[in-house]
């Protein structure tokens, strides 16, 4: 019985944590373009190095 | 997300107030590769700060400084990277995302929520069986509710909200018994719980909102997703105007930002982009999209002109001039204004259905306490039933049934290339028995074809083909178009003269001919819409035909054999009418009617009783659209009837229409089953309630139960083989 005493709290911290990790993408815009997504990790885009200031502006919000 | 850029930009950079975020649609990004040249095509740009495309909703963010760069340089240059682009509107189309954005968090937080107060429900529930003692049961109630008061306070207000402005206004929608059954479920859970009691149903309320905003946010998306289409549509179709300043300088500016008495020059081949007076120059306009008529119109300086048209011949300057009162496009509106009106009376489905089923579930509470007063009960133990005929008569599944189906009907649809944009468009369409079309660009594909039927000179086809070929004129280009398609060789000619208004004239063969209008080259007869004349032979007549939509007639047969009334209205000339009725196998036709004839005649079909469907494309077309129980526009129509009507389709065949009938009918017979469903259910679970013997572990499953036979049933819509049902058949 003791056992719940933290398996509770550790069970409902790692849906919390789920929750906001998901709720973090949400916000980041991770969701925005599921489509693009996908061709975006295949694209090896050499000139993304060019435009590295663009690009971290333009990705982390 | 363009907040949020423009946000951080303010913060990195300073003076980044400066800056601006514009959105350009560009409906032809299709893969990874397109991202790339259309973000790097605009990152080139002196004054672009950041390029960002989204493949999904086909659009590109911009941060552009907009000292160095206007909107318009960057349609510019992506289209000259062969990204054909155009600006967006945005207001209507961000308040929509909006709401989408502000339900997904909700939706994660009752996910949430709903998961782990299952998870300490199903302790509970077996810890009945077994040996839980009661000091557990009451932990684990206080954890669930430590979960559920916070989320249901977050996630459920999207339906405490709607229902309260529903109650404000005096009236019931569907939210009005979803927001009393969550609060009343979780209220009595709480009270419940503080007197360790077993009567528990934080699982319930949760699960509820869980699956109810599941449903709500694919009908937003879904409706975002079609909205978005529809603008992309009319944002290609929004033209640019050449600006000329007085100094004579020309500029290229967006049509939205021009001003009466600003003078644009439009060369031919251009969509004149706003509505105005020639002061110079003569041409032809076709005017199909205005008025259905498919010949053009001869301008000359003092005519008017409306935005739309496309100016077939010579160069014009157009004077803009202010809306009057008394032009054609003022007094269209008006006539639309009125006939809206009228359609913002319909009541839908699920709020009809609320509306009975509301007062039956609060009175069956009610007199559940009342019963159980009566045999002598505790009030705490009367009130505890009457909440559970609550909890268990909130409408998951009602209020699931015909959102479910909207979102597989509309999706479905939506790969068919037909774009649902009203929000009950689906269930007008159900209700339709009678449809009218519109003749130019509607059941015609608005494009000249030779009429061959009765032979033709090949030789002089071949000669006029070759010397149309160096105009852009579409008649010119319709002749040598038809000419290749006999098989003719068209051979470059030199030295041929457009004359604004009237032909083509060359004397490259020593001696002069002319291509040209009848009575510019001197012919009396009036049938043929082009002659051929060489210096000494007698005159050859071409006729053109409005080309019909390849499958016209098959619709309309097919229209007609479920029992449609069919009717032809189109502001045309008679015997071009009456050939285009002949052809698709309309005998209900009529020809020169104007705007407001044609809403009166939807307005007498309505007065005989009939649902009308009206599919056109014109501005002559626009306040019939508004005035039919609902309208169809092909994805080709001027924007003032894409945007009136209730969905646009795309492609050049009429099957969409049947689609878009079959498919809302089908639609409404699923939405009345899933109704029969949850009926069904409610008789099962409500005489239950009543007399005590639900438990929470029972309110549960036959929630999700429900719920999930509902989806399940809708989601047979995206498969299933569709025939057009008979007019009348039983839904």
């Amino acid at each position: 019985m003791t056992s719940l005493a933290w398996l509770v709290p550790a069970a409902l911290t790692l849906g919390m944590m789920g929750l906001a990790a998901f709720l973090w993408a949400l916000r980041s815009g991770q969701f925005d373009d599921l489509e693009g997504a996908k061709w975006r990790a295949i694209s090896d885009d050499n000139d993304r190095m060019a435009t590295e200031s663009d690009r971290s502006r333009g990705d982390d919000v | 997300m363009e907040a949020a850029l423009d946000a951080g930009l303010a913060a990195q950079a300073p003076g980044a107030e400066a800056r601006q975020t514009i959105v350009l649609s560009v409906p032809s990004i299709v893969c990874g590769n397109c991202i790339r040249s259309v973000e790097n095509t605009l990152r080139a740009l002196r004054g672009v700060e950041a390029a960002r495309a989204n493949l999904t909703t086909k659009r590109v963010s911009v941060v552009v400084d907009p000292s160095v760069r206007s909107t318009i340089d960057l349609a510019a240059a992506l289209e000259h990277a062969g990204f054909p682009a155009a600006p967006l509107i945005e207001n209507a189309e961000t308040e929509q995302a909006a709401r989408v954005s502000e339900l997904i968090p909700r939706l994660g937080v009752a996910g949430f929520a709903a998961g782990n107060i299952m998870m300490l429900s199903v302790a509970v529930w077996s810890g009945e069986a077994s040996d839980m003692d009661s000091s557990l049961m009451d932990l684990f109630h206080w954890l669930s509710a430590l979960i559920a008061l916070p989320a249901v306070a977050y996630a459920g207000q999207p339906f405490f909200k709607s229902a309260l402005a529903a109650l404000r206004s005096r009236r019931l929608n569907m939210d009005v018994p979803i927001s009393l059954g969550v609060l009343l479920a979780t209220g009595m859970s709480l009270f419940q719980t503080m007197r360790s009691s077993e009567q528990v149903y934080f699982d319930a309320s949760t699960s509820l909102l869980f699956f109810l905003l599941i449903g709500r946010v694919l009908d937003e998306r879904m409706r975002t997703k079609a909205r978005g289409a529809a603008e992309n549509l009319i944002g290609l179709r929004a033209t640019n105007a050449t600006l000329v300043a007085p100094d004579q300088t020309t500029k290229l500016v967006l049509a939205s930002t021009l001003k009466p008495g600003m003078i644009i020059a439009v060369a031919a081949g251009e969509r004149i982009a706003g509505d105005g007076q020639v002061i110079s120059g003569q041409s032809d306009i076709d005017e199909s999209l205005i008025s259905g008529e498919t010949r053009p119109r001869a301008v000359s300086i003092g005519d008017t002109v409306y935005a739309g048209t496309i100016n077939c011949a010579g160069t014009l300057r157009v004077r803009i001039t202010a809306a009057e009162d008394n032009t054609l496009l003022s007094e269209i509106g008006r006539l639309m204004l009125n006939a809206e009106q009228s359609r913002g009376r319909y009541v839908r489905l699920a709020d009809r259905a609320s509306q009975i089923y509301a007062p039956a579930v609060h009175v069956l509470g009610l007199l559940t306490f009342i019963l159980w007063m009566a045999l002598g009960a505790p009030w705490d133990q009367s009130l505890t039933h009457a909440i559970a005929v609550l909890i268990i008569t909130c409408p998951c599944a009602l209020a699931l049934a015909v959102p479910a189906v909207q979102v597989a009907a509309m999706s479905r649809l939506f790969s068919k290339g037909v774009i649902v944009k009203a929000p009950d468009g689906l269930e007008r369409l159900a209700e339709i028995d009678c449809v009218v079309f519109d003749k130019t660009g509607t059941l015609t594909t608005g494009e000249l074809r030779l009429e061959t039927s009765d032979g033709v000179d090949v030789a002089a086809l071949g000669r006029a083909g070759s010397i149309a070929g160096m105009s852009k004129h579409p008649f010119a280009q319709a002749l040598a178009k038809a000419a290749r398609a006999e098989g003719i060789q068209t051979r470059a000619v030199e030295g041929v003269e457009e004359v604004p208004g009237s032909g083509l004239v060359t004397t490259s063969m020593g001696f002069e001919e002319k291509v040209g209008s009848a009575a510019w080259v001197g012919v009396e007869d009036r049938n043929a819409s082009i002659w051929y004349v060489a210096e000494g032979k007698p005159a050859v007549g071409f006729v053109f035909v409005d080309e019909l939509r390849k499958d016209a007639s098959a619709c309309v047969s097919e229209l007609r054999r479920a029992g449609y009334l069919v009717k032809l209205l189109s502001g045309d000339r008679r015997t071009a009418v009456a050939q285009t009725a002949a052809a698709c196998g309309i005998e209900d036709w009529t020809a020169e009617v104007r705007p407001d004839q044609k809403l009166d005649a939807i307005e007498v079909l309505k007065a005989r009783g009939y649902k009308t469907l009206m599919v056109g494309d014109g501005l002559n077309d626009a306040p019939a659209l508004a005035a039919g129980h609902a309208s169809l526009s092909p994805a080709s129509a001027i924007d003032i009837a894409q945007t009136t009507a209730d969905a646009v389709f795309q492609g050049d065949v009429l099957r969409p229409v049947i689609e878009a009938l079959s498919v809302a009918k089908a639609a409404r017979r699923l939405a009345l089953q899933n109704f029969a469903i949850a009926i069904v259910y409610n008789s099962i679970f409500v005489p239950l309630a009543m007399a005590g013997y639900v438990t929470p572990l029972i309110a549960a499953l036959a929630m999700s139960g429900s719920s999930i036979m509902v989806t399940a049933n809708a989601l047979r819509l995206r498969s299933k083989a569709l025939r057009l049902p008979n007019v009348g058949a039983s839904a």
